[in-house]
């Protein structure tokens, strides 16, 4: 089989599996909506509701997509700290697995009372906040685990840190910086939904799944998640795109 | 004739926790303009921290690295590093690698101008047609070539090198030697090489100095009265076979089992 035609039709033929599979258990167990929506009821709240889905959709969308940028930043710059400083990295390793380790659900709450009524701010601040760790600690340690030969062919001719920085430590990074990137963006679509989900008057594909449940269209409910997964793996290829380009050349020829 | 690249009575020690560790406790080294230099010494005697010194990245406790009249006290443009490591940024290619140099050392020069000169010397370490190759596409010979290439690109005035031949396997070490010898005629630079093998100090060496063990300061000096374009098999002759006995017999000193049979 040609090799892109394939890279197409298994996925594909995966997702038509595993729709397949659910209708059918959805059909034996005789289960109504109520219990679990089949794939079958899905098409009719996509009808129904695609404006709402749209809508909804972007916001969740340009949330998370922020968020991940300031996590992108911030992260980076933590990473780039903690790389450089023996004592920075003493110093701030600890509070940042600790903070890493807060459930971020419990954070919901706090935020909402500290910045009250700021929806679209508090979502993207949990969407940050939630995906910045992977990204700082991916710097921190491509930068402080760098060969002293890589950064002594430029040291030896008087080159500054930040050139040595920006024409070997960074480039040289970036392999570990999308794999961190590419869990990242899972999670800042995680933080994002939390918010969306939890709090009251929320907007965004999570406030269309809260309300599919407090009306009880269960399909509506089930219509969401489907849209979820398929923005997450919209979002996951776009990072895995944008490596491709900027850090294709870690990606060795298969013999 | 006068010194070019002139090392008096250096002392260097690394802190450690257990106190200050001493590396290096009186090294000489005079190397006049142009000439080869090979240095060798037991494992572990101070070896690379030299090639810290003479390059810049470092300063001697006590006594004085002189380059060209002027104390090294910093790094300087004029100095050209190759390792054991070739050091090739993955994501680059070949000739984007060797082209690095230039970057910080001359970054006006136009880019045509630098591209010529990288694809001048890699068609004389004969990478001619691997320019646009990635690093990975070669083999661990030709990413040393490339190195070569790179640690000479702006036409350093001193060359350090530190083992850059011992990864590879025995041909290609010996095929590099002549790659090395070439590189020198065509293009005048002074060398300090820094190795274990006794027979590339002597196919390659001007002068080859021996080293104690660590702390290492410079236990004897020989002159490699050979012809300059000498090729490998000046290697099986008497003359070169007298200086490799001789040698070995420096190092058993310089490990202290001068006294143990052999």
């Amino acid at each position: 089989m040609n090799e892109n035609l394939q890279k197409i039709v298994v996925p594909l033929t995966a997702i038509v599996l595993f729709l397949a599979i659910w209708e059918l258990i959805v059909q034996v167990n005789g289960w109504p909506n109520y219990v679990m929506a089949s794939p079958s009821d899905l098409p009719e709240a996509y009808a129904k509701y695609w404006k709402l889905f749209f809508t909804m959709g972007w916001q969740t969308l340009w949330r998370t997509v922020l968020g991940l940028l300031i996590a992108v930043v911030v992260g980076t710059l933590l990473g780039m700290i903690m790389g450089f400083s023996r004592i920075a990295r003493d110093g701030l390793y600890p509070l940042l697995v600790g903070f890493n380790a807060i459930p971020k659900a419990t954070l919901v709450p706090v935020l909402a009372l500290l910045f009250i009524g700021q929806h679209d701010f508090n979502t993207v601040l949990m969407a940050f906040l939630i995906s910045f760790f992977p990204i700082a600690v991916s710097v921190g340690i491509g930068l402080s685990t760098l060969e002293p030969e890589y950064r002594d062919i430029l040291r030896a001719l008087g080159a500054s840190k930040f050139t040595v920085f920006w024409k070997i430590a960074l480039p040289k990074t970036l392999p570990e910086f999308f794999g961190a990137l590419k869990v990242a963006v899972t999670l800042a679509f995680i933080g994002t939904n939390l918010v969306e989900i939890v709090s009251p008057h929320g907007r965004g594909l999570g406030a269309l799944f809260k309300s599919g449940e407090t009306n009880g269209d269960y399909p509506l409910m089930f219509a969401v998640l489907i849209a979820l997964a398929a923005l997450g793996i919209v979002l996951y290829y776009a990072v895995v795109a944008l490596e491709k380009i900027f850090a294709g050349w870690a990606e060795r020829p298969a013999h | 004739m006068k010194s070019f690249l002139d090392i008096k009575g250096v002392h260097h020690a690394y802190k450690t926790r257990n106190g200050p560790l001493p590396v290096l406790e009186g090294l000489d080294l005079e190397v006049p303009k142009g000439e080869f230099c090979a240095v060798v010494g037991p494992s572990g005697c101070g070896k690379s921290t030299l090639t810290r010194l003479v390059s810049g990245l470092m300063r001697p406790d006590r006594g004085a690295v002189v380059l060209d009249g002027q104390e090294v006290s910093s790094p300087r443009k004029t100095v050209g590093m190759a390792f054991q490591n070739p050091v090739m940024l993955e994501w680059r290619s070949i000739i984007e690698n060797v082209i690095l140099p230039l970057e910080i050392v001359a970054p006006r020069m136009p880019r045509a101008e630098r591209e010529a000169r990288a694809e001048e010397l890699l068609s004389m370490v004969g990478l001619k047609g691997f320019e646009n190759k990635r690093p990975s596409e070669l083999s661990g010979g030709m990413r040393q070539r490339a190195s070569l290439c790179r640690a000479i690109v702006h036409r350093p005035d001193v060359l350090i090198m530190d083992e850059p031949f011992g990864a590879l396997d025995n041909f290609t070490r010996e095929d590099l030697w002549q790659t090395m010898r070439d590189l020198r005629a065509a293009e005048p630079f002074t060398c300090v090489l820094i190795t274990h093998d006794l027979r590339e100090s002597v196919f390659l060496g001007d002068q080859v100095v021996v080293l104690t063990g660590r702390p290492a300061k410079t236990q004897y000096v020989l002159d490699v009265d050979l012809p300059a374009d000498r090729t490998i098999d000046v290697l099986y002759e008497p003359k070169a076979v007298e200086m490799l006995h001789l040698l070995r017999d420096q190092i058993r000193i310089a490990q202290g089992r001068d006294g143990e049979m052999h």
